[in-house]
């Protein structure tokens, strides 16, 4: 009996730190999420997200960024077209080419470091769904 | 040294450094030069010159033509109320336009005029339009069908006395690879893109409905051309051409990030039919100042390989900075140094990132029977505002008035400016 309710509490404590709706965010993953924007998305996106008009679509507060986490996370990994991205009344014309070579780690690092930056704010990226999305593509 | 001696010194130092920084960009090290400029309406112009806003907030403002009655024609990027072309006239010559009227649904960058007819280019194809004493009759399809794949898309025209037009057809694609812009992907020999984009084609100015089939490859080997002209002075086809991006990311050990940065040029040619100006195969390496092979095709920075035989650029200029328009000045109220000399307005870059960008705008080369006569120089300068990494304006569109003003528009917000000069 008594080692149940221990084990009620512990799930009760476990799910206070782990499952609570906002989590604390991962700094070691943001911090290296910057390093990878730096090497491949800099370029694009430009130091400060904003990206350039009419080319490279803004990472700044847009649904892209800060809405579905699978969406997001399949951007990376098949890359686009161009053209498909339209925000406010702008469409995007360069391609993005695929950047299925970051392995899962990298993907969700620098993805929760472009959702926590420029202004933007949201939950971070797991390697979880990072792996599940890829195992979706492939 | 001794310490009075030391301080007029700093001081001399000082004062030469801020005289050749206060007006100019970030590009002067590289013996760019710079007139004596005044600030007029938030842009720098060399003294004599005056800017006034003749309109603004019309958006995507693309290319520009003027009709001999002063008014200006605007091919807008992005249908503002529906409307892909506007008309600005200014009817108490003030220089602000005060009757301003839309028409075309469609979007795009190229517009000219030629014999009472106002041509303009959606991303596929070009219309034109009789010039009627109060407006303009129903559009005609002049060309139809070009490639069009977003990137690289504006067809930008120009026409000349012979009954023809160029038109632009920007390869969809930075240098020609098999997954395009992919690091390590190599570059596709021969480029299939060369049979229907990555050129100069010619239609007839008369024609109808016309297409590939119709139209003559008049000039290959051109990446992205959106700033041409026809040179009236010596009958000529002349292109600014937009360098390839990426070699910096792409092959770090071979550019730095400056080098990167400032390559490949951003390159003029003077365009006779069949010329063959080398894209995807070479660049113009502004270090080396030599037209190279590039990476994908085996470059190595000095391996020239097959671009021996590839068309020279007159004119070169730092990376990325985007020229996209073009205008021969043959007006005469501007100085007589400007007669027959070229403006090219820049669009301004992003692939010098994480370097600061840079060529927000309009720039003026010295032209002698056809071929330039002395180094390029800023003419018109401060379109970017106060952060270059955050540009205000844009320059895009360039076109000459029939009393011999220059009307630049931006296409960030949709600005457009004529610029007079007087020598008072």
């Amino acid at each position: 009996m008594w080692k149940l309710i221990l084990e009620g509490l512990f799930a009760g404590f476990a799910g206070l730190i782990f499952i609570r709706p906002s989590q604390p965010l991962p700094k070691a993953s943001i911090e290296r999420g910057k390093k990878v924007y730096n090497t491949y998305c800099l370029a694009c996106h430009q130091a400060d997200g904003s990206g350039m008009q009419r080319m490279n679509p803004t990472l700044v507060k847009t649904s892209y960024v800060l809405g579905d986490k699978k969406k997001l996370i399949t951007i990376i990994l098949k890359g686009l077209q161009g053209g498909e991205v339209e925000i406010d009344g702008d469409t995007f014309h360069n391609p993005m080419p695929a950047h299925d070579f970051l392995k899962d780690q990298e993907i969700a690092d620098v993805l929760s470091y472009v959702r926590n930056s420029f202004g933007n704010k949201a939950s971070a990226v797991t390697v979880a769904e990072v792996k599940s999305e890829r195992m979706k593509i492939k | 040294m001794k310490g009075k001696t030391k301080l007029i010194y700093f001081l001399m130092l000082f004062l030469l450094v801020t005289a050749f920084t206060n007006n100019s960009t970030q590009l002067n090290d590289k013996g760019v030069v710079v007139p004596r400029m005044q600030n007029v309406n938030g842009l720098q112009l060399p003294d004599g010159f005056k800017a006034t806003v003749m309109a603004e907030g019309l958006g995507r403002a693309r290319h520009l033509a003027v009709n001999s009655n002063g008014d200006v024609y605007v091919k807008l990027e992005r249908l503002k109320d529906g409307k892909g072309i506007y008309r600005l006239r200014d009817t108490n010559a003030d220089g602000v336009a005060d009757n301003i009227t839309g028409f075309g649904d469609y979007i795009g960058t190229g517009i000219a005029i030629k014999n009472n007819y106002l041509y303009a280019s959606s991303n596929d194809g070009v219309f034109r339009y009789k010039i009627t004493n109060d407006g303009v009759a129903d559009p005609e399809t002049i060309v139809k069908g070009l490639v069009n794949k977003r990137q690289h898309e504006s067809k930008s025209l120009a026409l000349d006395n012979a009954g023809n037009m160029y038109v632009n057809i920007g390869a969809p694609s930075n240098v020609c690879q098999e997954k395009d812009r992919t690091k390590g992907s190599p570059g596709r020999n021969p480029c299939p893109i060369l049979d229907s984009a990555g050129g100069i084609w010619q239609f007839k100015a008369e024609g109808m409905n016309q297409s590939y089939a119709e139209g003559t490859r008049y000039a290959t080997g051109l990446r992205n051309v959106v700033g041409l002209d026809w040179n009236n002075e010596v009958n000529d086809l002349y292109v600014t051409q937009h360098g390839r991006d990426m070699l910096f990311q792409h092959y770090p050990e071979l550019f730095d990030q400056k080098s990167g940065a400032n390559n490949p040029a951003e390159e003029m040619f003077r365009v006779k039919k069949g010329a063959d100006c080398g894209w995807p195969y070479c660049y113009f390496d502004n270090d080396k100042n030599q037209k190279l092979l590039n990476p994908e095709f085996g470059g190595d920075r000095n391996k020239v390989g097959v671009c021996d035989g590839k068309v020279k650029s007159i004119v070169q200029f730092p990376g990325h900075l985007a020229p996209n328009a073009l205008l021969f000045y043959t007006g005469k109220m501007f100085p007589e140094k400007y007669k027959n000399g070229a403006f090219i307005a820049f669009h301004g870059s992003w692939n010098r990132a994480p370097e600061p960008q840079a060529g927000y705008f309009v720039v003026f080369v010295p032209f002698k029977s056809g071929m330039p006569s002395g180094k390029w120089e800023v003419f018109a300068d401060g379109f970017a505002g106060e952060d270059i990494n955050r540009a205000k304006y844009r320059p895009c569109g360039l076109a000459q008035g029939p009393d011999g003003a220059l009307y630049v528009s931006d296409d960030n917000n949709g600005t457009i400016w004529k610029i007079t000069y007087s020598s008072n």
